[in-house]
């Protein structure tokens, strides 16, 4: 009896194990089936998805789906975000694990977990109604709709993930070594960036590969602030590199497909599935090379 | 040995060095407190000109000043509220799978460390590919079983409260479903914890007088995990609250103006109706978005505050 | 077996005889001898004190054991020399501790030149995850400006001093991490060294290290006391009475006996420190 009532419990608690397998095979199933519908449709063709420079598929008769101006238009937040995430993030984290008095890491860790736990829309709604005028004020080459302000509020909405991670690596870098630097007559500064930073470093990696995925994948706050005009890459590829101007990144492209009114079987539609897939392929290798980081370097030092 | 020259020179450097980065630090810290202070600022000075009992009593209108947030509140409430109860127990019997059940095998434990890198994989990946995946599983249900507006199977009718169609369509318990995806890998993780941090020497006292692994787990390592495990929960609560990308998939731009009367219903939630203010072209629905979000935010934090009254409350010491 | 050694219960085993050297008595040391001050030293850790009113004569270039049960303050003293404490929030002296005239409590005093002066050698070995050469390399970078020339020098003169440099000459720029723990105190002791301290600090250098490796690094404390200053913590009396001229006995706190080791181990003016030396406790 005992028995029995055993195994079903084991029973219900694998089927809760396989529903996570199930999801990230499902994931992976209906993008698949997705993306080859997609590619199975006259208009596209696989060469141009992957090679093309020019996507335009809602502008009248002659339609284009290369990726690459929406995997520039995601770089270009993306690379924004992080200058801003990642150097302020990583001194941060110093600070709060060489440097901080107790009472400044409790106002501190608070502040930066209000930070992440704030919704992403509120960071777009930021990015428009604050970081924009505050741009254009400062430069007025700045559209309404622009790179940069998206960028900027990614990267705010980043920062609590790399400084967490980045301190979690840092201070589980033992004792000893820290006394052993300071032992042999290094400064503060000297015994964080030569001993600790270094022996941290697959930590720091993961951590900066884990908010590049975020950001990566990031919705609501390029969809309200970055704008819906996809770079054209093909007519002037410099303005790839130009933060001012208005850039559809490859989630903002979704969006504007989802909160439209297009046919569930037409070009387009499908072609956000294609882009689901790319976007997907992207964030997962991250994922995945981040964790092979950390668990290949964790032994550095043990 | 007293230092050349050429030491203290380098000295003073080194110690200039590290002063000029303690300030660099501070710096940065401050930089973190000025983005909360300015993001807040900005939003209760836009917000509070609409902020009234009749914002949270009515429904969306064209015009700005008669808007309210009340179907995406209660949307909100209801999707939350399918999301809790069909993550919890999947989370939880995850949780309890990969830390109390742990295999010694060796195929067995690959397939525990396969598992526990899938979960880590999937809280990477980002909330619109969640929607999409719920969009095709559980709106459509893969087209297997008909298309919403011609259901294959039905129970009773759209009036009454347990009215419940296959396939899913645009519908509550669709969008609670997909919610609970975007949010397991955040239950099971932080259940792990709790599950870990539960000491050692109780659960192999219980063992020790002859208890089965499941009963060790129902009787002691499972009550002592609860208040970690509620913690969690709440967050992941709090995140599921404030997702709009995939509910902006399943249900799309609706203009709902009535609250959820049953799981098939449509809806909306409050950031999805933040977002659609935000994008209006007047001004003053800039205002009537700013507004939502301070509604948002004040849920937010009341649901932190639970989370953290918890955790002070119910933290026992266990040994 | 004469002298100390015989009448101690012997559970280590017999390494060779250190070679005898004059032993001077403390108040005929002349002036220039003496390294380090220690006069009516207090410390606390927050409202817990740790060391009441020491006073004690470290001379120069001679080796200095510090013995006593666990929790005597041995290392909290040692840790005290080269400013270590600043690290732990709440350490605090009183009273007098003088490394030749200079105040090592003023608040002021440059911590890093001091460390400079005063080496340490932790009691498990923390080599940091670099290559050997990079661990000796790491000091003296932070202190000089170097040449390529002067620092590969430098790391060979290290290596040598700690009876290193034949077992790693050929794989320096392998992570030190892959050296054995006998080997990893030594690189430790080379690291300290390379610096160009005057005195050596070793907080139970040997207690994490087998037998062999442990004979070694007492003969390593041999040579090296000619040109250094050493003072060494240790838990293991035989280990005091083998390597040190002098020896201090702490016990809670205070500073019990200290004079030269063979008066300590043969003839303790105090009955505590008999017993102590006795195995009668701790």
């Amino acid at each position: 009896m005992r028995a029995a009532s055993e195994a079903a419990v084991y029973t219900a608690l694998i089927f809760c194990g396989l529903f996570s397998l199930c999801t990230t095979g499902a994931i992976i199933a209906v993008l698949t089936v997705e993306t080859i519908e997609f590619f199975r449709l006259p208009e596209v063709t696989v060469v141009d998805f992957l090679t093309g420079l020019k996507w335009s598929p809602l502008l009248g008769t002659e339609k284009h789906f290369g990726i690459w101006p929406l995997v520039a238009g995601t770089a270009l937040v993306t690379v924004i975000a992080m200058g801003l995430a990642l150097p302020l993030g990583l001194v941060t984290a110093i600070y709060l694990s060489e440097y901080a008095r107790p009472a400044v890491r409790n106002v501190l860790k608070p502040t930066l977990e209000v930070i992440a736990g704030i919704p992403t829309v509120v960071f777009g709604y930021f990015a428009l109604t604050v970081i924009t005028p505050g741009l254009q004020w400062f430069h007025p080459g700045f559209g309404v709709y622009n790179a940069m302000s998206a960028g900027l509020a990614v990267g705010m909405m980043c920062l609590p993930i790399v400084t967490s991670l980045s301190e979690d690596a840092l201070r589980a870098v033992p004792r000893s070594l820290r006394e052993g630097a300071y032992g042999l007559g290094g400064t503060r500064l000297e015994v964080s960036t030569r001993v600790v930073l270094p022996a941290a470093l697959s930590g720091i990696i993961a951590a900066f590969l884990l908010a590049i995925a975020r950001a990566i994948g990031e919705t609501m706050i390029v969809a309200l602030a970055a704008g819906s005009a996809p770079l054209q890459l093909r007519e002037r590829p410099l303005s790839a590199l130009d933060p001012r101007s208005e850039v559809q990144p490859m989630t903002g492209y979704m969006v504007q497909i989802f909160l439209g009114d297009t046919s569930n079987f037409g070009v387009e539609y499908r072609s956000s599935y294609a882009v689901a897939a790319a976007l997907f392929v992207l964030t997962f290798a991250l994922t995945i090379i981040g964790h092979r980081v950390r668990v290949r370097f964790r032994q550095a030092y043990e | 040995m007293s230092p050349g020259p050429n030491i203290l020179a380098l000295r003073a450097r080194r110690l200039r060095r590290d002063r000029l980065f303690v300030l660099v630090c501070v710096a940065s810290a401050f930089a973190s407190l000025l983005i909360l202070g300015l993001l807040l600022a900005s939003i209760i000075a836009k917000g509070m000109t609409h902020l009234d009992l009749s914002f949270l009593t009515s429904a969306p209108s064209r015009r700005p000043s008669d808007a309210g947030i009340y179907p995406a509140l209660w949307g909100s409430i209801w999707v939350c509220m399918v999301c809790a109860l069909t993550a919890v127990p999947l989370g939880v019997g995850t949780a309890i799978l990969l830390e109390e059940f742990k295999p010694r095998g060796r195929w067995l434990s690959r397939a525990h460390g396969f598992v526990q890198l899938n979960i880590t994989n999937l809280a990477g990946v980002p909330s619109i590919v969640y929607g999409i995946l719920g969009l095709t599983a559980f709106v459509n249900m893969f087209g297997l079983l008909g298309h919403p507006n011609d259901p294959a199977w039905e129970l009773g009718t759209p009036g009454n409260w347990y009215y419940l169609r296959l396939p899913l369509g645009r519908s509550v318990l669709a969008g609670g479903l997909t919610l609970m995806l975007v949010v397991l890998p955040v239950v099971i993780i932080s259940a792990q914890e709790a599950l870990r941090a539960v000491p050692n020497s109780l659960r192999q006292g219980a063992l020790a007088l002859g208890s089965t692994r499941w009963q060790v787990v129902r009787r002691m390592t499972l009550p002592a995990a609860v208040p970690g495990i509620m913690t969690g929960t709440i967050l992941a609560m709090s995140r599921a609250i404030g997702e709009a990308a995939p509910v902006l998939v399943i249900a799309g731009i609706v203009y709902i103006t009535f609250t959820p009367e049953h799981l098939m219903d449509d809806f909306t939630v409050m950031p999805l109706q933040i977002f659609n203010w935000a994008q209006r072209p007047q001004e003053e629905f800039y205002r009537v978005a700013a507004t939502g979000i301070l509604v948002l935010l004040a849920l937010l934090l009341t649901f932190n505050a639970v989370a953290v009254f918890i955790r002070y409350r119910f933290q026992r010491p266990l040994s | 077996m004469t002298g100390p050694l015989a009448t101690m219960p012997s559970s280590m085993p017999t390494t060779r005889p250190i070679t005898p050297h004059r032993l001077a008595e403390p108040g005929h040391a002349p002036a220039e001898d003496l390294a380090i001050l220690i006069d009516g030293f207090s410390s606390w850790y927050g409202e817990l004190q740790a060391l009441r009113d020491l006073t004690l004569r470290i001379p120069a270039q001679r080796v200095t054991a510090f013995i006593g049960p666990s929790g005597c303050g041995k290392s909290t003293l040692l840790r005290w020399i080269n400013r270590m404490n600043d690290l732990v929030p709440g350490a605090r002296a009183e009273g007098a501790l003088k490394l030749h005239d200079w105040d090592l409590l003023d608040k002021r005093a440059d911590v890093v030149e001091l460390r400079m002066r005063v080496g340490m050698v932790f009691q498990k070995p923390n080599p940091f995850p670099k290559s050997i050469y990079e661990n000796i390399a790491f000091g003296p970078r932070l202190h000089r400006r170097l040449r390529r020339r002067e620092l590969d020098e430098l790391v060979e003169q290290s290596l040598r001093q700690a009876a290193l440099w034949d077992e790693v000459k050929d794989r320096l720029r392998q992570s030190a991490l892959g050296l054995s723990g006998g080997q990893q105190q030594r690189l430790c002791i080379a690291r300290a060294l390379a610096v160009g301290p005057e005195v050596l600090l070793m907080d139970e250098p040997c207690s994490a290290l087998d037998p062999k490796s442990t004979a070694r690094v007492e003969e390593l404390i041999a040579e090296l006391r000619q040109r250094y200053t050493i003072v060494i913590v240790t838990h293991n009396m035989q280990q005091a009475a083998r390597v040190s001229d002098y020896t201090a006995f702490l016990f809670q706190g205070e500073l019990i006996e200290h004079g030269p080791t063979d008066r300590i181990f043969m003839k303790p003016d105090k009955q505590q420190t008999e017993d102590y030396i006795r195995g009668r406790f701790g």
